[in-house]
């Protein structure tokens, strides 16, 4: 009786055999698996970031580099005590946005697999309120991908956010400037 | 026609509400966009030219010309990260 595994590599065998370019073969099936298994990963969340899960969900045999940036509650702005931030979104457009920036990136840096979540809510100084992750076969690319997918997450995706000052005060902050416009 | 207007963050908190009905005219550009919303949400009006407008959650610019079954979004600059 033969075994799955020695009618597997018979049917590889035969099947190789059938064709003309029998080097092209293995590079094909190995293109197609690479392309199935790149992960865009984008997230809206009023939960706490896993962001260790997230590091190894785009860790890859194939990426050399695998580099994690948390965006994190800061105390002081200028000067200005702050006591906590809420964050909103338009959730589907944020995904969407998200989306496409991973998009990018994918078309100016060999990109295995990348990550963005974002958390909403009421956070204390210290919470993490974004994580982005991303693997390359080289570091630098890991790490210009990376700067590139959280600068443009400030100018694209559609959350905001409202401090708490120290003084008991609100307010939102909705950046000015040219470089706060968004790429129509 | 009445299109329906979500807002959000600073905006929403102005207009007091996180949808608005805005009355559109036919061929309404996006920059004829921004006079009707100050003319009927005069609660809006200091913010109006700094607003961001997203049809069918993408970004557009002032001559864009808004179709009467797409969604409208008009928000401040985003500050999320």
């Amino acid at each position: 009786m033969q075994t799955t595994e020695s009618l597997l590599t018979y049917n590889f065998r035969s099947a190789q055999q059938t064709l003309l370019f029998k080097p092209y073969l293995p590079f094909r099936i190995y293109f197609k698996m690479n392309q199935e298994n790149k992960k865009d990963i984008t997230e809206i969340t009023h939960d706490k970031i896993d962001y260790q899960q997230l590091t190894e969900d785009i860790r890859s045999n194939q990426a050399g580099a695998a580099i994690l940036f948390l965006g994190t509650v800061r105390e002081f702005t200028k000067g200005q005590q702050t006591t906590a931030l809420d964050y909103e979104a338009y959730p589907e457009m944020a995904i969407a946005q998200m989306k496409e920036l991973i998009k990018q990136a994918r078309e100016k840096w060999p990109v295995i697999h990348a990550g963005i979540i974002h958390r909403l809510g009421h956070l204390e100084l210290g919470e993490i309120s974004v994580a982005v992750a991303i693997s390359t076969p080289h570091r630098g690319d890991s790490f210009e991908a990376g700067q590139f997918l959280i600068d443009q997450l400030k100018i694209h995706v559609p959350v905001w956010k409202k401090e708490n000052w120290s003084d008991g005060t609100t307010e939102w902050v909705h950046p000015t400037g040219e470089d706060t416009v968004p790429t129509k | 026609m009445k299109q329906t207007v979500k807002l959000f963050a600073q905006a929403k908190d102005l207009a007091g509400s996180e949808s608005i009905e805005i009355q559109t005219e036919e061929q309404t550009t996006v920059a004829r966009f921004r006079e009707l919303l100050s003319e009927q949400y005069p609660s809006l009006q200091a913010i109006v030219p700094h607003l961001l407008i997203a049809i069918d959650m993408n970004y557009v610019s002032d001559d864009f010309l808004i179709n009467p079954e797409s969604e409208i979004a008009c928000f401040p600059p985003v500050s999320g990260g």
